[in-house]
């Protein structure tokens, strides 16, 4: 009774965006996936576009992002999540439009629909969670697999003479003239997500001044996959992730 | 089916009478990509859509073309694609999603022969792929055969109408032949078939509703089992739908049961054999699915024989076989690799047939 006494009298400064739904996160403990999908809606929330933004999620982890991100989306198979969001966005050029995807399905299955969509500078937002791994199938090797690293498919560490080396597609895609915005954020710490919002903010600004593809790349983590606990997780991006795949803008047009 | 007004007969190609068709029936966006025999519909759009409306894609694949298919469907548009065998083994895993997630598309398959890279004439080679599903799982296309350049214009029209009732992928299975094939051809009005975006398409969350989501993943397996019966539900409603043409059937002692090109053939053949005195008639199947088993069963009981003829090693006389369940002996007359037989192929088969049974009797 007091307890509840002493919470009607506090000031709310801090409360889950209204445009998440109350669904429990079934992300393990520590996930990337859950940062963004909190720091995406904020922006959604902020922006006040809940009712224009229609977005589409992947196969992998973030499959079931629609039952946490309270507006309109679309499930599209393995891979072609970018070329879902051009079918939403060309019939729908008014609405925000958005795609999330993992490395596995944006760098490996779904290459084609990447490249292709960015080159045709579609208007669309496309949000890609670089773990190096194959998380949703429990921790296979993914094309942004670090060399050496080990993974339930590379037991004894990617051996790059044999399958190749982490793609760096994000690099790639900032080549193609359809890319009007390309940046790599991270989740590590506070400040690193302060500035993921901000590039989430400006993707969906972009879309509305119909610039082309804003495509940004969050460098994130697989506790479960990498079997490491969530600090030590967010120790490793640092130590390991970032000398292969260096944060910042890697293509701001003007 | 629903009159729709015509006004205008020109002299055009199967491709494009579709094409234009398509624009007629108010289709906002067609994605797609180069294949022969069937660019020509690409080629055509690309062409007029952009003096008139709707919207065009030329996509990198098949495969991005019936993801986008899904993406435009699913936020309420209508909307077609269209290809030829290979190009619709591609889409066969969108295919799945798309009847899973119960989008309504109409999808063009102008069969060319198969199997591999094949050949570019034509074929009925895709018969099982089209009817049977095609992709993963327990599912349907509603499928319509064409047999004329009018019909490749008309079943435009209830393409559109049946994917959207039923919220089922429509299939349109031509072959080569009938895709680049000049005939005349009465078009329909345009304006005719209207489309609303329907309360369940992803086009953003009004403040008071409940959002929308399209998907085709359902991990708890009493729900997936449910989706499943209520999928099954829909096909069986779709039996009323079903089509067919007959000619010559009143009295017919040998029934032809042929669909698309191959029935044009047959048709011939049943002239040539009355002039010779021999009672034959056709029955053109135009439901491919929902596929007119009633009638062919019924059939069975007048007739003394039926011979199933296709462009393919035996497809469609499987289920002739099923509907006629032993009762008369049901044979079968095919070619294959893109070869049309002749109307005198057809009826050389049927008369061996007779010989045949005769000496046994």
């Amino acid at each position: 009774m007091e307890s509840e006494l002493l919470i009607e009298d506090l000031e709310c400064v801090y409360k889950k965006t209204s445009a998440l739904t109350d669904t429990p996160l079934h992300y393990c403990p520590g996930c990337g996936h859950s940062i963004v999908h909190k720091l995406l809606m904020e922006v959604v929330e902020e922006m006040g576009i809940q009712d224009q933004v229609i977005g589409v999620a992947p196969v992998g982890c973030s499959v079931f992002a629609y039952h946490y991100m309270d507006i309109d989306m679309q499930e599209a198979a393995h891979g072609r999540a970018s070329a879902v969001a051009t079918g939403v966005k060309r019939v729908r050029p008014d609405k925000y439009v958005f795609s999330y995807q993992g490395d596995g399905d944006l760098a490996a299955i779904g290459t084609a629909e990447t490249i292709h969509t960015v080159n045709r500078g579609e208007n669309i937002m496309m949000i890609f969670i670089n773990n190096a791994i194959y998380g949703m199938t429990g921790g296979q090797m993914a094309p942004t697999t670090l060399s050496g690293q080990v993974t339930s498919t590379s037991p004894y560490g990617r051996d790059t003479k044999q399958v190749g080396f982490p793609i760096k597609i994000t690099e790639m895609l900032a080549l193609l003239p359809g890319a009007y915005y390309v940046t790599r954020q991270a989740i590590n710490n506070v400040a690193a997500c302060r500035k993921l919002k901000k590039a989430l903010r400006l993707g969906f600004e972009n879309q509305k001044l119909n610039k082309g593809t804003s495509f940004i790349e969050v460098v994130s983590n697989c506790p479960s996959g990498w079997k490491m606990t969530p600090v030590e997780a967010m120790t490793w991006i640092e130590g390991n992730m970032f000398p292969v795949f260096p944060v910042g803008d890697i293509k701001v047009s003007k | 089916m629903e009159e729709i007004n015509k006004t205008e007969a020109r002299l055009m190609k199967g491709n494009e009478a579709l094409a234009e068709a398509a624009i007629r029936a108010g289709m906002d966006a067609y994605f797609g990509y180069p294949i022969t025999p069937q660019s020509e519909i690409l080629e055509y759009f690309e062409a007029e859509i952009p003096k008139r409306k709707g919207l065009v894609l030329q996509a990198e694949s098949e495969v991005a073309s019936i993801n986008m298919i899904y993406g435009a469907a699913g936020a309420g548009a209508r909307v077609m694609t269209s290809s030829s065998s290979p190009g619709i083994s591609l889409m066969q895993e969108g295919l799945s999603y798309i009847a899973s997630a119960q989008l309504p598309c109409l999808v063009v398959n102008v069969v060319r022969g198969g199997p591999g890279l094949g050949t570019i004439q034509p074929s009925q080679g895709d018969y099982f792929q089209a009817v049977k599903g095609g992709g993963h799982g327990d599912y349907h296309l509603i499928v319509l055969a064409p047999s004329s350049v009018q019909e490749m214009a008309d079943f435009v029209f209830d393409g559109f109408r049946l994917a959207e009732k039923y919220r089922c992928p429509a299939m349109i299975l031509t072959d080569g032949a009938l895709g680049q094939m000049m005939e005349k051809v009465v078009l329909p009005e345009e304006g005719s078939l209207p489309h609303t975006i329907p309360a369940w398409a992803t086009n953003g969350k009004p403040a008071n509703k409940e959002r929308n989501f399209i998907t085709s993943l359902f991990i708890q397996p009493e729900k997936m089992e449910m989706i499943n019966i209520g999928l099954q539900e829909k096909y069986k409603q779709m039996q009323c739908e079903v089509r067919y043409e007959e000619f010559h059937t009143e009295d017919a002692e040998v029934l032809l049961v042929a669909f698309g090109l191959s029935a044009r053939v047959c048709q011939k053949t049943v002239e040539l054999a009355r002039e010779k005195g021999i009672k034959v008639g056709l029955l053109r199947p135009i439901t491919l699915y929902p596929y007119p088993t009633d009638r062919i069963k019924e059939l069975a009981s007048k007739v003394d024989f039926m011979l199933c003829v296709e462009m393919n090693a035996g497809q469609m006389v499987e289920d002739v076989r099923l509907a006629v369940n032993g009762e008369k002996p049901v044979f079968f007359k095919g070619r294959m690799g893109g070869m049309i037989m002749s109307p005198e192929d057809v009826l050389e088969e049927i008369e061996s047939i007779i010989e045949k049974q005769s000496i046994s009797a």
